[in-house]
């Protein structure tokens, strides 16, 4: 770590074979992170259009929509109305694990749902189709609810999805809702979350006001259980003693969205996808939330304390501090030894809207360094922090996205603390309503870099040849073609869980046979390496 | 269970599709312009359809898939993407500088209309495109067709940028269809063997199954080149594998520069290799070698060995028209009975294509296509009778496990399994290994419910 690379010639290097137009707004978006005394950072320019031509990691408003945060509910009957590729591609790739109660519970996740539009429908009209398909998949399964999801040419044409929803549902006398998610609107994923979380907030959340007596009723806000994160959580919560409402939305049913408004606290996890939830529910319901991380050892211990100061109960806190006690032990052993062998080496991450902060404590456990990092489709407060969404500008391409004015409820709105609590709170150390972003969390001299273009990977991976870098997919075989490991952090592959405290040994092991595998030394045969021709070398020699 | 709402009573269905044995157009296209040396894919839409078929792709060869998108927000899908394509032209020639840019639409970009080729002489008049480059593109909407309709419409795109008519050469283009990079390196194989000189279009080998080096090659050493694609005009004549995928594009080369095609089955399984191997020797006048006859004997002896062991099997399928045709008659001529076959890719054709490699030998089979024809209705079928082997795509595991029935993954999209793209599983050497893949699931699941006293060491 002794030697890196002047940041800001490494910036030069990655968008000096720009156009003049691309390079000016890429340099906005590629920050050398400084962090002032009072944790303000620099500004990075983020959830802007991703230049034409440009090859991003991003994906679409349908795929975080439906893929996302509808993808991992269970009892939901999903409906592409579209083309068939879009259901086709959110189709169980998403590895998000489900575990039905008995074999009589629902659950469609591994269906695929289409009503795989044709020409003539692009011509008359899908409305005709739309409706009958959701007539057929009643006859079929009889769900509790229905979700329609509109692709690119159903906006096109003028579908109205939300009506023949309105109409379907009062002829089912089940719930049926859609989203106007097609993949051309915003700029990313991001647009696709918000436009699933206000349908969820408007259609599902507060329709079950049933009341569990539990003392300590929390809900979990974006975390999608990808390959089985939301099992680790749901078990240190259970053995906590503190009682789990809802997650949006891994694991997840219908039944339990609608009970989420009863819960005392809400825990945010991933910022991005969910944030506006956790206000709405506050301001309709009274329901105040906090930020936690599951994703890191000392992470997963802090947010379970952030949780029993919320409570303020000796039990509870008690019992929170017995868990992290007997979790430590197990999780030590394994830290130190691959520290050992991780100490001091380089790490980079581009991926999600939350992940390529979590990640990074994980990381630091094991003594490395995080010397670049940004995200697929995060905003400025996921970087910056909450303190600058009064100085977010509103462009063209959030403005089509639906912002819910939200009230207090009538009959359902209880404060379950006052103001002068949360200030007690705030004062205690746990902030209420808060995130500092990624930024202020990273040394100063690294780079965050927002939506991160292939060209850019290629050269960070030239230039600082981290030991190991994490991304999607369609990142992976490109990076490791390079010599480098590369973990795959939307889905884990076939790996994971990564979520708290098992979570975190599992990373520490997944990380050490990565980066410390004699795999990579075995890359050039040996003649390449000791290219001497065989006269030369060896018989003359022998 | 985890189909645990499929059941065996079929409802008529006319809207709702449900687990589709297909998907769109534009992935076939990206995968066919990838066998182009030098070329960056290009999807004309929003974001999503670029991530999307890149990471499917990706998932099912384990490698790099590059390819860029014009990014469509809402003012490119009310106002058109025509200022969206000029950026991305200029943008890629300058970063990532291709010897070819392949453009395919979506379904957004082809309902709004955007005129693909006049934008790419704008692009042109422009000066966007380098001197010796190349911008080709094809149609792709998504609510047409399928992926394979996608692939075959995109290797026609090669032909009417690239195919220049002038002198015969004694050349045979061979237009190889929707198959793996192995099968294509196969062909090549089995032509070197023959003593054949070829073109093949598209050509993935060394594209999609690179070698680890240490070195990323944003444009692997693989792919048709441009010579060649120009060169295929001249051709003394093109053989087309595979009817659903090659068709159009052999079509085009006959009528734009006169090259004569013969248009036959995939090469999978022994008969369909015969006719191949025939037809290039018939062709290019030349003698089947040796060792090409010991390959097909070593595949017939295989054949006759192990009858027993898969005659009579019951067979469900489903996938790709082009490959379920050779496939099914590879099954008939085992004496195996594919008794149901379904593909999502539409086209009445395949249903008399299926009925003559069915060759009146399997009065019981199920066969459908189009509208409906998904995996739903198969699995209903498969739970009114059951089979005792399933032949399809990874989409299948879950079929398989509530069933307790083997799967050979074959076909388009094999997300959790390797090998369909370093083995081959066209000629006698791919037919050979679908045999013992074939015999091996079969087998095991045999010992797997053997009593004690018949689990046999012997056979």
């Amino acid at each position: 770590m002794a030697h890196l690379p002047d940041p800001s010639n490494v910036k030069k290097q990655l968008i000096q074979k720009y156009p003049t137009k691309v390079a000016r707004k890429r340099s906005q978006q590629i920050v050398i992170n400084a962090v002032a005394e009072d944790k303000t950072v620099p500004e990075i320019l983020a959830n802007v259009r991703t230049t034409p031509g440009i090859i991003t990691q991003r994906g679409c408003t349908y795929a975080g929509c439906k893929g996302v945060v509808l993808g991992p509910t269970r009892d939901i009957v999903n409906i592409t109305h579209g083309p068939i590729g879009c259901g086709f591609y959110s189709w169980l790739t998403r590895r998000n694990q489900t575990r039905p109660e008995g074999p009589e519970d629902h659950n469609f996740m591994t269906y695929c749902f289409s009503t795989d539009m044709q020409d003539d429908q692009i011509i008359f009209g899908g409305e005709k189709k739309l409706r009958q398909a959701i007539q057929e998949a009643y006859d079929l399964f009889h769900p509790k609810a229905i979700a329609v999801f509109a692709t690119c040419p159903v906006g096109l044409i003028g579908d109205d999805i939300h009506a023949v929803c309105r109409e379907m549902k009062e002829k089912l006398g089940i719930n049926v809702f859609g989203f106007s998610c097609e993949g051309y609107k915003g700029v990313s994923q991001s647009a696709g979350h918000h436009i699933a979380n206000n349908q969820l907030f408007k259609h599902v959340i507060g329709r079950d006001d049933t009341v569990d007596p539990h003392p300590f009723k929390i809900n979990m806000l974006g975390e999608y259980n990808i390959g089985g994160d939301a099992f680790v959580i749901e078990d240190i919560l259970e053995r906590c003693g503190i009682k789990l409402v809802a997650t949006f939305s891994g694991n997840s049913t219908v039944g339990k969205f609608e009970n989420a408004h009863t819960a005392d606290l809400n825990c945010v996890m991933c910022h991005r996808s969910i944030n506006y939830v956790a206000d709405m529910i506050e301001k309709k319901y009274g329901v105040p939330w906090i930020k936690v991380n599951f994703i890191g050892a000392q992470s997963t211990a802090k947010s379970l304390r952030k949780i029993a100061v919320y409570f303020d109960n000796p039990e509870l806190t008690a019992r929170v501090e017995k868990v992290i006690e007997e979790e430590t032990k197990a999780v030590e052993a394994v830290r130190k030894e691959v520290k050992s062998r991780c100490e001091g080496k380089l790490a980079m991450l581009f991926v999600g809207g939350s992940r390529a902060h979590h990640y990074q404590d994980l990381f630091r456990e094991i003594g490395m360094k995080t010397i670049a990092a940004g995200y697929e489709f995060a905003h400025r407060d996921d970087y910056e922090g909450r303190r600058v969404l009064p100085t977010i500008q509103v462009d063209a391409d959030s403005r089509n996205i639906e912002e819910l004015t939200v009230e207090p409820d009538p009959e359902k709105y209880r404060p379950r603390r006052t103001p002068e609590q949360l200030k007690a709170l705030n004062e205690k150390g746990l902030e209420v309503k808060g995130y500092e972003g990624m930024m202020p969390q990273m040394d100063n001299q690294t780079l965050v870099i927002d939506d991160i273009s292939q060209y850019e990977t290629e050269k960070l991976l030239e230039i600082y040849k981290p030991a190991i870098f994490c991304a999607g997919i369609k990142e992976k075989f490109g990076v490791q073609k390079f010599g480098i490991p590369c973990l795959q952090l939307h889905s884990y592959d076939y790996g994971g869980p990564f979520a708290g405290f098992k979570g975190a040994i599992n990373f520490y092991k997944t990380v050490d046979r990565m980066i410390n595998t004699q795999l990579w030394s075995y890359i050039k045969a040996p003649w390449q390496v000791n290219g001497k021709p065989l006269l030369e070398a060896e018989l003359v020699n022998s | 269970m985890l189909l645990r709402h499929t059941t065996s009573e079929i409802k008529e269905r006319s809207a709702l599709t449900i687990n589709p044995a297909k998907t769109c157009q534009p992935i076939g296209a990206m995968y066919a312009a990838l066998g182009i040396h030098r070329c960056l894919p290009h999807s004309h839409g929003s974001q999503g359809c670029c991530a999307y078929h890149r990471s499917t792709l990706t998932r099912h060869y384990k490698e790099p898939v590059m390819a860029s998108t014009s990014s469509f927000t809402e003012g490119s899908a009310v106002f058109g993407g025509q200022s969206n394509l000029l950026q991305a032209i200029h943008n890629i020639f300058s970063i990532y500088e291709p010897d070819v840019i392949a453009i395919h639409t979506t379904c957004l970009s082809e309902t709004i209309g955007d005129d693909i080729p006049q934008i790419i002489a704008t692009a042109r008049d422009k000066k966007y495109i380098p001197d010796g480059r190349y911008v080709i593109h094809a149609n792709t909407p998504s609510y047409v067709g399928s992926h394979v309709t996608g692939f075959s419409n995109m290797v026609k795109g090669m032909v009417t940028y690239f195919a220049e008519p002038g002198t015969q050469t004694k050349t045979i283009n061979i237009i190889p269809g929707w198959v793996e990079p192995s099968d294509m390196r196969e062909i090549k194989r089995i032509c070197y063997m023959m003593g054949i000189e070829i073109i093949l279009f598209p050509d993935t080998s060394d594209v999609l199954d690179c070698p680890q080096t240490g070195r990323f090659e944003f444009y692997p050493k693989g792919g048709t080149t441009i010579e060649e694609l120009k060169a295929a005009g001249r051709s003394r004549m093109t053989l087309a594998l595979g009817r659903s995928a090659s068709v159009a594009a052999a079509r085009e080369l006959d009528s734009k520069c006169k090259v004569a095609c013969e248009v036959m089955e995939l090469p999978i399984g022994l008969r369909a290799t015969d006719q191949f191997v025939d037809t290039l020797r018939r062709v290019a006048r030349v003698e089947v070698p040796t060792l090409l006859e010991d390959e097909r004997g070593r595949l017939m002896d295989m054949m006759t060995d192990m009858h027993q062991y898969f005659a009579g099997r019951r067979v469900a399928l489903w996938g790709d028209p082009d490959q379920l045709v050779s496939l099914t008659e590879f099954l008939v001529d085992l004496d195996m009975r594919p008794v149901y076959i379904v593909t999502g890719t539409p086209g009445k054709k395949f249903l008399s294509r299926i009925e003559k490699a069915l060759r009146g030998k399997v009065p019981e089979a199920k066969v459908q296509e189009g509208p409906c024809s998904d995996m739903f209705l198969l699995h209903q079928w498969i739970k009114q009778e059951k089979v005792d082997l399933l032949i399809g795509n990874t989409y299948g595991k879950y079929i398989s496990r509530d069933e307790d029935i083997p799967l050979l993954r074959y076909g388009f999209p094999i997300l959790d399994r390797i090998g369909h793209s370093y083995f081959p599983s066209v000629g006698y050497v791919g037919a050979m290994r679908l045999l013992e893949k074939i015999l091996g699931l079969l087998m095991d699941r045999q010992d797997r419910d053997a009593p004690e006293e018949s689990f046999e060491l012997v056979m």
